[in-house]
């Protein structure tokens, strides 16, 4: 009977069907993406155990006990198997370099990576959008070519460059914290002057990896808002006497907007592989810093570990982004 | 002869006439140019060469070139340059007046090989051994940072040439199978594709390079950055070709063409695979920034070309030190350089694509 039940609230909810359908189809990716990470790191010359056995405070039981942990003994397409395992455990493998297993480094750094991503790409939008409005309906004044010209060299300026320059001039004012996510004094502070103080050094890397963005989704939104304007329906509400405010931000905005969400998982995708640079030169603990110490010194299982956790944050960008459009657009159908 | 009002013109023809009217894309096109003729006569237009360098004279700013001898006119030079340390054991360079330096035209100076094979020593300037000059300031090691940008623009601009190329060549066939053949071989490819597409760039770019050999000399670095970077390119093209190349295989010409018996990697690589040009052209343009770019973000963290050779990135690598950008800005120059590269390229190929676009309209019309 509650089976039953279940079925039909299923059946009778195409929303939900769609994310399960969505979230099946995301198992194969993780999958590929594993399968990818495992190739390439099978093709690192020396490997992890090689690592181990040079450094004088790893026993022989340490490493016999990782060999038949990750069955390193074991044909290639077994220690995949094996490794799979694991993962899906939670269990990512042992980080020589920082001596502890790489699940307790990893949640952090993805955390940090997390917020950095997310305090961009919410910037990137909440600037973006306005601006792209903004040049829509001033279309050809100087206000709007002021603007584009603005987007093409935010569009060509190389974000870490650009986080380059802020940092210089960090340095000269002393306004920003150069680097870092906690200033010296941070376990001293209450709640909110550490939110206050992680968001402090949040803005050089945060802006210099919105700006890019910014400028392209700037573009895509006049782009839209033209289009949008020029259509037979809006000619309607202007000729049965509409206000102008009322045109634009009911009928025109609804659905210029439309089509941009497609991109936000691309955007934010798109953010999450940029962090990666700009978190190397700001010195942010994320995933990118980690990832870039894990490749120096040929820490494979966490550089492994790594990749898994951008493909996953990559995949949840994406898939946030389509039930972002399905619950906006009506017209979508979820099959 | 006077009574022809209408002059026939090919599709190119027109795109050529609108691309021409775009002034700004006309200048970046003579900035691109400029900037690739820079890197061909990189070791003639350099006063030193990219490994000349001289440890008195570590992070020395731009030295100044005087027009002016006591407020008379003259002849070019520069001023010898002294170093002291403060109470903080800071360089301080200040102009030695004593010694006099005119600049020199066609100036004998280090040995190197134009175009690659003639030996040669004069460079187009420069000034006599003991006084030196720095256009923008040295770096660490009391290199040039002109002379260093100039051989490091070889690297940078010719990796974004020849990384395209090898991609495209990639996407236009697996592109081009995947759509001619449908069915199970384009959906193997996709899936391909979809793999590399979905791991975040730079993590794969990392990954990548961590397969690579760490005992690569620099040329073999060279390539393999090259390699790694159109490993990452190709799949969003391919994706975009085989798009197109599935609504042409239904196109006459390919019936016709299949009738008359052509093998089918003719088909695609003579029929099919050319209507998707004048897509290709802007593409190609504005997919070249991002080769300049993978290439100077793996230089700038370490892991690309390598000192003593120059590249934009790896110039740039000196300022990850904060110190460093607070103290020695200049060595902040070569991300102008890769800046204009970019904006140009953007340009340049934004204007193509306008010029092109009623092309693309009428392809897909049929």
């Amino acid at each position: 009977m509650a089976l039953d039940k279940t079925l039909k609230f299923v059946r009778s909810n195409g929303m939900f069907l769609y994310v399960m359908k969505r979230l099946l189809i995301s198992i194969p990716m993780l999958l590929a993406i594993a399968l990818l990470t495992f190739i390439l790191m099978q093709m690192t010359p020396g490997d992890y155990l090689d690592t181990m056995r040079m450094n004088p405070q790893m026993s022989e039981e340490t490493i016999e006990y990782y060999q038949k942990l990750y069955q390193l003994d074991q044909p290639v397409w077994k220690q995949f198997g094996a490794w799979l395992i694991n993962m899906c455990k939670l269990e990512f493998g042992y980080s020589f370099h920082y001596n502890v297993p790489v699940t307790k480094i990893i949640g952090g750094r993805l955390f940090n990576t997390f917020i950095l991503s997310l305090a961009s790409f919410l910037l990137t939008w909440a600037v973006a959008i306005p601006l792209g409005i903004w040049a829509a309906l001033n279309r050809n004044k100087f206000s709007d070519r002021f603007i584009q010209f603005m987007s093409y060299v935010g569009l060509s300026m190389p974000s870490f460059f650009l986080a380059m320059i802020f940092l210089y001039f960090a340095s000269q004012t002393g306004v920003l914290p150069l680097g870092g996510m906690y200033g010296p004094n941070h376990e001293d502070l209450n709640w909110f002057q550490k939110i206050w103080d992680v968001m402090r050094h949040m803005a050089i890397p945060a802006v210099a990896l919105s700006v890019g963005s910014i400028a392209g989704l700037q573009r895509i939104m006049r782009g839209n808002m033209l289009e949008v304007l020029g259509q037979k329906y809006i000619l309607t509400a202007k000729a049965k006497g509409l206000p102008q405010n009322r045109i634009v931000y009911h009928h025109a905005l609804r659905n210029a907007v439309n089509p941009m969400i497609t991109l936000l998982g691309y955007e934010f995708s798109g953010l999450l592989s940029g962090a990666a640079l700009i978190e190397i030169i700001c010195s942010w603990p994320g995933l990118g810093a980690l990832m870039l110490t894990a490749v120096r010194s040929k820490d494979i299982y966490l550089v492994m570990a790594s990749m898994m956790m951008g493909g996953f944050l990559f995949l949840i960008g994406n898939l946030l982004a389509d039930i972002a459009l399905a619950k906006v657009d009506p017209r979508i159908r979820y099959d | 002869m006077t009574n022809k009002p209408y002059e026939s013109m090919s599709e190119f023809q027109m795109a050529l006439r609108t691309f021409s009217r775009n002034r700004v894309a006309l200048f970046c096109v003579l900035v691109l140019f400029l900037l690739y003729m820079g890197a061909i006569f990189a070791d003639f237009l350099s006063p030193y060469r990219y490994d000349n360098e001289d440890r008195r004279y570590s992070y020395c700013p731009p030295t100044q070139i005087h027009f002016f001898d006591d407020g008379a006119p003259s002849w070019p030079f520069v001023y010898g340059i002294d170093l002291e340390y403060n109470e903080y054991h800071k360089r301080i360079y200040t102009e030695d007046r004593s010694k006099k330096y005119p600049v020199k035209l066609l100036m004998k100076g280090d040995e190197y090989r134009l175009l690659g094979f003639i030996p040669i020593k004069t460079h187009l300037w420069g000034v006599e051994a003991p006084g030196r000059v720095y256009l923008i300031g040295a770096d660490s090691r009391g290199r040039d940072l002109w002379s260093r940008i100039l051989y490091g623009s070889r690297v940078s601009l010719s990796i974004g040439l020849i990384g395209v190329f090898i991609s495209f060549t990639i996407g236009l066939l697996v592109g081009g199978i995947s759509g001619y053949y449908g069915g199970r071989v384009d959906n193997i490819l996709m899936r391909i594709a979809e793999m590399v597409m979905m791991v975040p760039g730079f993590y794969l770019l990392l990954a990548l390079r961590a397969a690579v050999p760490p005992d690569f000399n620099s040329v073999q670095v060279y390539f393999a950055i090259i390699i790694i970077l159109s490993f990452i390119g190709w799949a969003g093209l391919a994706r975009i070709i085989r798009g197109m190349c599935l609504s042409l295989r239904e196109r006459e010409f390919v019936m016709a063409a299949k009738s008359i018996g052509l093998s089918d990697f003719k088909i695609i690589v003579r029929h099919i695979l050319p209507h998707t040009l004048s897509y290709s052209i802007f593409a190609v343009m504005l997919s070249i920034p991002g080769y300049i770019l993978g290439e100077s973000a793996l230089s700038l963290i370490g892991l690309g070309i390598q000192d003593p050779f120059a590249s934009w990135g790896n110039m740039l690598s000196d300022a990850m030190s904060i110190v460093k950008i607070k103290f020695y800005p200049w060595i902040l120059v070569p991300g102008f350089f890769i800046f204009i590269t970019v904006i140009s390229f953007n340009v340049v190929g934004d204007a193509l694509r306008d010029a092109l676009d009623p092309m693309l309209k009428s392809e897909g019309q049929g």
